[in-house]
């Protein structure tokens, strides 16, 4: 491979420039959660995390948040999926816009949209029944059940098109009718038969909605609560290398993640 | 052997059954889909159409609809937020869908490297938000590790200005852009490339008519994508900027909505926000067909 020299170098500099960009801020942000100005060595940042104050609370309820809405989201897409590729195929395209909306609805116009619907409710009955369930039921402190509906939301474009690329590979009617013909109830084919089969499909639609929900700020911050990135942000102006630390950590986690998912599922096709 | 196929099976259980159990069918088929549209109406119709609505009414204790709230959320201030959004995500846009492009390009022979890059991309595109403005800020913020270092202080460069964000910006529209691209540029066959310089064209000649043809759906739609990304960017701007000093549209909705400041205050930012939607609706009306032609041409 006789290069002209020119596009060496230049295929050099290239490298050196994007590197620096993406590596530098990198590795500044760890001297910086591990040294103080006057340049000693301390691992507190990390190290006293769970210590921190909030921390613990704030993390949990994103991961409770995530969870929940990982089992939302399939709970109601999934039945609708396999229903509509085996029997309601003419439902197929309105389904597949109605999952890409959320696209177009930017998380800040989404959370307006739901206060505006918070100060309507409040505006003509503060004490009814629908009132009380949008804004107070539905944003208790510890676990906002309002935060999770939305996610499903937001999530569903993602969602639905990676479950959308499983069922496409699946013989859907072939699975079904033999297990049926088998004897088998509706819920154990969907449960035992269906959901084994689309187990990478569903780990991809899990993963990115869980990323999603652990990683979001929008909403949350504006509606008023403390999840993880909330948190993050409200504890940097007093502790800045801490939340450096576990700005790092949560990068680091998710591409972890990713990374491992990767490689097992590039081992699965090839096996 | 007798392989047993589908249609077969199929045809073998429903003809014993009378044709009044395909109503029932299709009754319980209704019963798995309607949950779905519920949802969807009362989690995303109803906030939309409300956010709507509010748009169009004049706010405070004796709220009439009206045109003026939209016209004010396109003045002023508001205007000038909306179109301090615009540059910075044209900008962006532009540099990080080069950026973009040039990163796949020098990754796209080494399998492991586009592994690595490929998964880091997927976080930094889509969940770096707060974190990454914390990177930042440690890097080039005041006390920043470079800042401090280099001594940028000294000639006036500040992260918390027009560059600054955008260079925050950059740092997961890149990413974006080489998540959409990749696949594209590993969609040009060697074969063609081998067969364009048998032919005896030169290298201008093969990118002109046969290389950027074929890239050119996909680079305009990411293109398009990272700016409706840019546009609609809100923690990496709240978490690094705090209050505004680069007016953004995602920042005046925001400091609109959770203060008091006027008795339409609300209102506006749902104008604001109409127009959001407006913008981000031309976004994937532009980015989703030039995606599909794209997978056409990969899938051949």
């Amino acid at each position: 491979m006789a290069q002209p020299v020119t596009a060496r170098l230049g295929r050099g500099a290239a490298w050196a420039a994007f590197a620096a960009y993406f590596l530098v801020p990198m590795g500044a942000s760890i001297y910086f959660t591990l040294f103080d100005r006057d340049n000693h060595f301390s691992a507190t940042p990390y190290t006293g995390l769970f210590q921190a104050s909030g921390f613990v609370p704030a993390l949990q309820m994103s991961v409770e948040m995530g969870v929940l809405t990982v089992v939302v989201l399939l709970a109601l897409l999934l039945p609708a999926m396999v229903t509509i590729q085996l029997s309601m195929p003419r439902l197929r395209p309105i389904v597949e816009t109605l999952c890409t909306m959320p696209l177009v609805i930017p998380p800040i116009a989404f959370v307006a949209g739901i206060i505006a619907l918070q100060t309507r409710l409040s505006d003509a009955d503060p004490y009814g029944p629908l009132s009380q369930l949008v804004n107070n039921q539905l944003m208790q402190t510890g676990l906002p059940l309002l935060l999770v509906f939305s996610y499903v939301v937001l999530a569903l474009p993602f969602a639905y098109r990676a479950l959308d690329a499983g069922l496409r590979l699946l013989p859907l009617r072939t699975l079904v009718d033999a297990a049926r013909g088998l004897g088998a109830s509706w819920p154990t084919v969907l449960l035992r038969v269906i959901m084994p089969n689309l187990r990478t499909a569903i780990l991809n639609a899990a993963i990115l909605t869980l990323a999603l929900v652990l990683g979001e700020f929008t909403l949350a911050t504006l509606l008023g609560f403390t999840p993880f990135p909330v948190w993050i942000v409200t504890s940097g102006g007093d502790h800045a290398q801490q939340s450096t630390a576990a700005s790092i950590v949560s990068l680091l986690v998710t591409w972890g993640g990713l990374l491992i998912l990767s490689v097992f599922g590039d081992r699965r096709r090839t096996a | 052997m007798a392989t047993v196929l589908p249609t077969g099976l199929d045809a073998g259980l429903t003809g014993v059954e009378a044709p009044a159990p395909s109503a029932r069918r299709r009754g319980f088929a209704w019963l798995a889909v309607a949950p779905f549209f519920l949802y969807m109406a009362v989690f995303f119709a109803v906030p939309v159409l409300m956010l709507v609505l509010g748009a169009f009414q004049s706010g405070g204790a004796h709220s009439s609809y009206t045109l003026d709230t939209l016209r004010q959320a396109n003045e002023g201030p508001s205007l000038n937020a909306l179109l301090g959004s615009v540059r910075l995500s044209a900008g962006t846009a532009v540099v990080g869908a080069l950026g973009g492009v040039g990163v796949a390009q020098l990754i796209i022979h080494t399998r492991a490297l586009k592994r690595i890059v490929l998964t880091a991309s997927g976080v930094l595109a889509n969940f770096g938000g707060v974190p990454l403005a914390f990177m930042f800020i440690a890097t080039l913020g005041n006390a920043g590790f470079v800042t401090v270092k280099l001594h940028l202080g000294d000639t006036g460069f500040t992260l918390y200005s027009f560059w600054g964000l955008a260079l925050i910006y950059l740092y997961f529209l890149i990413p974006l852009m080489v998540l959409v691209v990749l696949p594209a540029l590993e969609g040009l066959r060697v074969q063609w490339h081998e067969a364009a310089t048998n032919l005896g064209a030169s290298r201008w000649q093969y990118w002109r008519h046969i290389g950027g043809p074929v890239l050119l759906p996909s680079v305009l739609g990411g293109f398009v994508l990272l700016f409706g990304s840019a546009f609609s960017a809100f923690a990496t701007a709240r978490a690094a900027m705090g209050a505004s000093s680069v007016p953004l549209v995602t920042l005046y909705i925001a400091n609109n909505l959770s203060s008091n400041v006027s008795t339409n205050g609300q209102n506006i930012a749902f104008a604001l926000s109409v127009d959001m939607i407006v913008v981000a609706g031309l976004v994937m009306a532009v980015y989703l067909p030039l995606q599909r032609r794209t997978t056409r041409w990969l899938n051949q």
